[in-house]
C-alpha cells in the first residue's frame, strides 16, 4: 500500500445563486480544466475519475453516464458516488491507497438553480409509508432536530443566529461566496418564521458551482508539486434513516465519522491538534451541533466558544472562515468540495484577505442534508 | 439458531386479495421539475436550428468538427475553437425499424413504424451528427450509408428544439431501376 495520499490540484468556478450562462457541462469543464492545470497534469495521464452526483438532483436516471466528457474521462475508469463529495473523495483516497491508481480526479457540482421544486425533490427522500403522507416540508425535519438540540444543550435561538452573522460576515472576504452579508443575530430572529425555531435566515440558500480535485500517491505528488496537501485521515458514517428512532439531539454520524478520521490521522486531542475547520452549517444550529460531535467541546459548550470568539477568523479555532454554507451557499453534493477548497487554499497560504496565519492542519466535515443522517470528515495537512 | 429461524415469512397472496383491497398499499406520484440551462454550446445549436441551420464547433488540435457543438473538446480537453455551419444533409450511420412507442406500447395497425437513425452530417467529422427520425421512405429502402436530407418545420413553427427538424428523408427518390430490382427481390422472397 502506498504510504500517503495528497491533493495535488484543485479547480473551481466559484459559487453563484444562478448560472444561466453556462450548462452544467460547461460549468464542470471550467473547474476540471483549472484543476488539471493547477496540478500540471492532463486528464489523459490521470488513472481514475469519480463524480459525486445523484440522479434525482441531476434530473437524469443513471446520471453517472453523463459525467465523462466534461471531466476528461472518456474511455477511462470512471464511476459515480451518490453522496457528498467527501464520500467520493474517500473512494478516491482508497483507490490511490491500493497502488493501482497513481492519480484520481474527484468532481462535484451543484446546479441547484435547475431544480424547479427543490422542496418536493427533498421530500421525495422521505419514507413513503411513514412520513410522506403527512406532507411536511423537509425544513420541519431540521426544525425538529433543532428543538431537541436546543433542549438538550440549553442553547438558544439567538446563539444559533450568531452563527449566521459570523458566517455570512466571513463570506464578505471570500470571492467565491454567493451570500456574503453584514447582518446581526436580531436580523435572523426577525426574518420570516419557516418552521420554528428555524427562521428564513437560519437556512442556507442554494448556489451553483463546481469543484474538481486531483489526488495522487506520495511519489507522484512530490514530482508534481512543492506544496502537496496531505489527506491525513478520512471517515464517514450513516445513522438509521428511521426518523422515529434516530437520536435527534446529537449528530452521532458526525461523531463516528470524525473518530474514524482522527484514528487514521493519529489525532487524540482535536482542539489542540487542529488549526481550523470547515464544518456543515446548512442550518445555523448545525454548526454548533457538529462542533460538539467533532469533540471540539463538550455537549452544550459550542455556543460559548462562538460567543467568546474562539471560532472567529482571529480566534483559537476558526470555523467556517469561508462563510460556510450560510455564506457560500448550499451546494448539495459539492458541499464537501467547497470545504476542501477552503482547506487547500488556507494550507497553501493562498486564501488572500481571509488567510489564517500559520495553519498546518485543517478539518472538513459535511452532512448530506435533510432527511439524511450521513456525515463525512477529512483532515488535511501541509506537513 | 437454525437458518430457517431467520426467515421472517409472510402470507401467500392471490391477485384477488389485492383487487379486493385485503392488501393495503401506498402510492406516490413524484412531482419533480427541471429546467436545464442550455449554456453556450447548446444555446447556439438550438438558436441555429430555429434559423433552419445546423452549426458545429471545431477543435483545431484534434482536427474535428463536432455536432452537436460543445465549448470544449473532450479529447484534448481544452476550449473548442470556432463555430462552423454544416449542411442539413448526411448519411445514415445506423437505424432501426421500431414497432413500439416511447412508453413501450405497440404501434397501432395503421401507424407506420418509427425509424430512428443516427445521421452523420455532411461537413462534420466522421461519426458525428444527429440522432433523429427517418420518414418518407420505404423501410426496405433504408440501408447504412443512405444519403438523407433534413425536412424542416415551417420557420414560424420552430421553437429552438431538435424537433425543428421534422425528420430526415432520402436525398433522392429511389430510381425506377432500383424500384424494379426491389420488386424482383420481393417476388423472389415470396416464391421461396
Ligand atoms: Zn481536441
Amino acid at each position: 500500500m502506498t504510504e500517503r495520499v495528497a491533493i495535488v490540484g484543485i479547480g473551481t468556478t466559484g459559487f453563484r445563486p444562478i448560472t444561466p450562462d453556462v450548462s452544467y457541462r460547461e460549468l464542470i469543464f471550467e473547474a476540471a480544466r483549472k484543476a488539471y492545470t493547477d496540478a500540471g497534469i492532463e486528464p489523459s495521464e490521470i488513472d481514475g475519475f469519480i463524480t459525486a452526483a445523484e440522479d434525482f438532483l441531476e434530473g437524469y436516471s443513471i446520471a453517472d453516464e453523463y459525467c465523462p466528457d466534461q471531466i476528461g474521462a472518456v474511455l477511462k475508469p470512471t464511476h459515480t458516488v451518490p453522496g457528498d463529495f467527501l464520500q467520493a473523495m474517500a473512494t478516491g483516497f482508497m483507490m490511490v491507497k491500493t497502488g493501482a491508481f497513481r492519480t484520481v480526479a474527484v468532481e462535484a457540482h451543484s446546479k441547484a438553480s435547475n431544480m424547479k421544486n427543490i422542496s418536493e425533490l427533498i421530500g421525495f427522500a422521505m419514507d413513503p409509508i411513514y412520513n410522506r403522507p403527512l406532507r411536511e416540508t423537509p425544513h420541519a425535519i431540521s426544525a425538529l432536530e433543532m428543538t431537541r438540540y436546543l433542549f438538550e444543550t440549553c442553547t438558544t435561538p439567538d446563539q444559533c443566529a450568531q452563527v449566521v452573522s459570523k458566517n455570512m460576515g466571513n463570506a464578505m472576504h471570500n470571492p467565491y461566496a454567493a451570500f456574503g452579508a453584514e447582518i446581526e443575530s436580531g436580523d435572523v430572529l426577525n426574518s420570516e418564521p419557516v418552521s420554528l425555531p428555524l427562521h428564513r435566515l437560519d437556512i442556507a440558500q442554494h448556489a451553483d458551482g463546481a469543484v474538481v480535485v486531483v489526488l495522487a500517491d506520495e511519489a507522484t505528488a512530490r514530482a508534481l508539486t512543492d506544496v502537496p496537501i496531505w489527506v491525513e485521515g478520512i471517515g464517514w458514517c450513516t445513522d438509521t434513516p428511521t426518523l422515529e428512532m434516530r437520536d435527534w439531539g446529537e449528530a452521532a454520524y458526525a461523531r463516528l465519522a470524525a473518530d474514524m478520521a482522527y484514528r487514521m490521522a493519529g489525532i487524540t486531542n482535536p482542539v489542540a491538534e487542529i488549526d481550523f475547520a470547515e464544518i456543515c452549517d446548512e442550518y445555523s444550529y448545525k454548526e454548533l451541533q457538529h462542533m460538539e460531535a467533532l469533540r471540539f467541546c463538550m455537549p452544550g459548550e459550542a455556543a460559548h466558544l462562538l460567543e467568546t470568539g474562539v471560532t472567529a477568523i482571529d480566534g483559537e479555532l476558526p470555523i467556517n472562515v469561508s462563510g460556510g454554507a450560510l455564506g457560500v451557499g448550499h451546494l448539495f453534493e459539492a458541499s464537501g468540495a467547497h470545504k476542501i477548497l477552503e482547506l487547500v487554499e488556507q494550507l497553501r497560504g493562498e486564501a488572500g484577505t481571509r488567510q489564517i496565519p500559520d495553519v498546518a492542519v485543517g478539518l472538513a466535515q459535511t452532512w448530506r442534508g435533510v432527511p439524511t443522517a450521513t456525515g463525512a470528515v477529512a483532515i488535511l495537512s501541509n506537513l | 439458531m437454525k437458518l430457517e429461524d431467520y426467515e421472517l415469512g409472510g402470507t401467500p397472496l392471490r391477485s384477488s386479495d389485492i383487487k379486493k383491497g385485503n392488501v393495503l398499499t401506498t402510492s406516490w406520484e413524484p412531482n419533480l421539475a427541471y429546467a436545464w440551462d442550455d449554456g453556450v454550446a447548446i444555446g447556439r445549436y438550438l438558436a441555429e436550428l430555429k434559423n433552419g441551420r445546423i452549426i458545429g464547433r471545431t477543435c483545431y488540435k484534434c482536427n474535428r468538427i463536432m455536432i452537436p457543438p460543445r465549448m470544449f473538446c473532450e479529447l484534448c480537453f481544452r476550449p473548442s475553437d470556432e463555430w462552423v455551419y454544416c449542411k442539413d444533409t448526411g448519411i445514415v450511420n445506423t437505424f432501426s425499424i421500431c414497432h413500439i412507442n416511447w412508453d413501450a406500447s405497440r404501434r397501432g395497425p395503421n401507424e407506420p413504424p418509427l425509424i430512428p437513425a443516427v445521421i452523420e452530417i455532411d461537413g462534420a467529422s466522421k461519426g458525428m451528427g444527429i440522432l433523429h427520425m427517418l420518414s418518407e421512405v420505404d423501410p426496405d429502402d433504408i440501408k447504412v450509408g443512405l444519403k438523407v436530407k433534413a425536412v424542416w418545420k415551417n420557420p414560424g413553427e420552430r421553437t429552438g428544439s431538435i424537433t425543428d427538424i421534422l425528420y430526415f428523408k432520402p436525398l433522392r427518390a429511389p430510381t425506377k431501376r432500383a424500384k424494379a430490382t426491389k420488386k424482383r427481390a420481393k417476388a423472389t422472397r415470396k416464391r421461396k
